[in-house]
């Protein structure tokens, strides 16, 4: 059945880059501030002030945009690597200048793109898709507006903190086609740049913010499709926000389309329109109906000169970047045989999970098993003690250690003996000797001998087994776990099998 | 080169002027006059001549990323025409940037 309409989606992503200092002055770039407490003639934009580039934040985004596969600043009639800043110009009280420094018509990277994975269950597939990006070019924000929110129209209140930080611009290609590859698109730009040190991306912080174009294309008859006007929504706080807002916008655009007796709901003949979304209502709103386009005047700053961008320095970025997390997770797939969504959940935690997880496995010789420990046993105890993985009091040798000692053992008691060691500081052969969980020596004539007990103990699960209950083998298998603490779980079950088909 | 008067409004109102009647025809003349004269620079031949986007022949200029003190705050707040605590306050205003 063919759909009723295609989302089409773009987003537009801003991240504040880690400097120490601003973009153009060195006033301290720190969220939290007191307000207006970092702030200097150049961010305020008082007469006779000059900018100067940071060239820390010009690295960092050099480093994001190689990242995301970008050009550099190639433009046609222009040599290679030139790019330039330009003044963009409107008047809002949070842009003290009444101009914000940015990147116009020679943005410094451009034409790149950034895999996800678009699979309709990710924990079991991985579907590449490529996201285009249009441009990812380099700013200075602006402050910070309180507005009165009595409603008797009191004054807004202006910090100067936020001005001049530098801030990173990722435009994509309308390349999204639903709500779930927008937060898979965000969540992926995010690791990425938290994981290369450009930017914590704290989006409660407003360290990376987000905007959604949005129209949809419902198609005809004749095999064409129905745009509709494209719409920019604003005042996205959560990824969850941004999921809800395109779903609620598709979703509204479609009843404006079905509404429309006159054909006029069209891509081309609205001006694309702003909207802000309101998270505790669960819609968009229209914000000011715009007559015109914006008209910013962009020209070039005549107060900072152009950057050329060297090959040396291109390599000398690239060298330092490490591994990306895409090229993470295929390798983690090649080389230690897990599935792909394995490989994701270890990514997503980070180079140091990834590292400690790299660690674990060369010791045992086995990464599934590696993998699958360290989610059953580790990431619990690291949500539950608040931690993270550098501060985890067992390291990787201890870790595992553990694994080849513990490995005829039931998943409780691992959890059990591994709870000891955090509690106590202790290695493992101590926490065995201090819990009495260890792995028994058995003989598997007794063991089976015990089952075959339990079998004939238990006359009412048998008799529910044969009746199809599976969940009666497994009260059975527990019994003999609990009675014969230690032996190994999965030779329990085998045998339980084997008896319950005698019985 | 002539400037419509709706032209010179739509200048005036990007810039946030206000202007009356009677400045507005004289800013269409003044302006007017100022392109005229910019205009000549039309009559000058740039077949083959690269754009420039900077007059000085100078690139790459960085500073490192080191801290530099800030103004004390009743510094920078001095010249605000209004402040509210630490903040500057200015009248209520709504978004109309697009920004």
């Amino acid at each position: 059945m063919a759909e009723t309409y295609k989302i089409v989606i773009g987003l537009e992503v801003h991240v504040q880059l880690l400097t120490k200092t601003k973009l153009f002055c060195g006033c301290r770039n720190k969220f939290g501030l007191p307000p207006n407490s970092a702030t200097c003639p150049v961010c305020l934009g008082l007469p006779g002030s000059l900018p100067v580039m940071n060239r820390e934040a010009f690295r960092l985004a050099l480093k994001a945009a190689l990242a995301l596969n970008c050009r550099i600043a190639s433009h046609p009639g222009h040599p290679p690597g030139f790019t330039k800043w330009d003044r963009k110009n409107y008047y809002y009280p949070d842009l003290p200048k009444n101009y914000q420094i940015s990147q116009y018509d020679l943005p410094f990277s451009h034409d790149g793109w950034l895999e996800i994975n678009v699979a309709r269950d990710p924990k079991k597939e991985f579907t590449p898709k490529r996201i285009g990006i249009i441009r990812a070019h380099l700013e200075e924000d602006a402050g910070k507006n309180t507005h009165d929110e009595s409603g008797r129209g009191g004054d807004t209140r202006v910090d100067l903190n936020r001005t001049g930080t530098p801030l990173l611009e990722i435009v994509s290609h309308p390349d999204l086609n639903t709500p779930e590859e927008a937060i898979t698109y965000l969540e992926e730009v995010r690791l990425m740049l938290r994981e290369l040190g450009v930017s914590d991306c704290e989006m409660q912080e407003g360290s990376l913010r987000c905007d959604a174009n949005v129209n949809i294309h419902v198609p005809q008859p004749d095999g064409t499709h129905h745009e509709t006007p494209l719409v920019e929504i604003k005042n996205l706080n959560s990824f969850r926000a941004v999921g809800r807002a395109i779903k609620y916008e598709a979703e509204r655009q479609y009843e404006e389309f079905r509404k429309d007796t006159r054909g006029e709901y069209r891509f081309g003949k609205w001006l694309k329109e702003t909207r802000g979304w309101d998270d505790t209502r669960g819609q968009t709103e229209g914000q000011r109906h715009k007559e015109e386009a914006a008209d910013y005047r962009y020209f070039p700053d005549p107060d900072l000169v152009p950057v050329v961008v060297s090959q040396e320095q291109i390599a000398a970025v690239k060298a330092e970047m490490g591994e990306l997390p895409q090229q993470q997770r295929s390798r983690l797939v090649g080389q230690y045989g897990l599935t792909a969504y394995d490989a994701g959940v270890l990514t997503a935690k980070g180079r140091r999970t990834v590292a400690y997880f790299e660690a674990v496995a060369a010791a045992v010789g086995d990464g599934k098993t590696a993998a699958n420990r360290m989610s059953d046993l580790i990431f619990p105890a690291l949500s539950d003690r608040r931690e993270e993985i550098d501060a985890f009091p067992v390291p990787p040798a201890g870790f595992a250690d553990f694994l080849k000692k513990t490995g005829p053992l039931s998943k409780q008691d691992r959890v059990h003996l591994l709870g000891h060691m955090l509690d106590h500081g202790a290695d493992v052969d101590r926490a065995m000797e201090a819990t009495g969980i260890k792995p028994q020596t058995f003989d598997e004539g007794t063991l089976r001998a015990k089952v075959a007990e339990a079998v004939a103990a238990n006359p009412k699960a048998v008799a529910d087994f044969k009746k199809g209950k599976d969940a009666a083998k497994m009260s059975i298998v527990g019994a003999v776990m609990k009675a014969n603490r230690g032996v190994p779980n999965d030779v329990v079950r085998r045998l339980v099998d084997e008896e319950l088909a005698k019985a | 080169m002539s400037l419509t008067l709706d032209q010179v409004r739509k200048v005036a109102q990007l810039a946030r002027l206000e202007l009356a009647e009677d400045d507005l025809a004289r800013m269409q003349h003044q302006l007017s006059a100022i392109l005229d004269y910019v205009a000549q620079l039309q009559q000058l031949d740039t077949e083959g001549v690269e754009p420039l986007a900077h007059p000085l022949p100078v690139q790459n200029v960085f500073r490192d990323d080191e801290l530099a003190p800030s103004l004390p705050v009743d510094e920078a707040l001095k010249n605000a025409p209004a402040r509210s605590g630490d903040y500057f306050a200015v009248p209520a205003v709504f978004d109309t940037t697009g920004e």
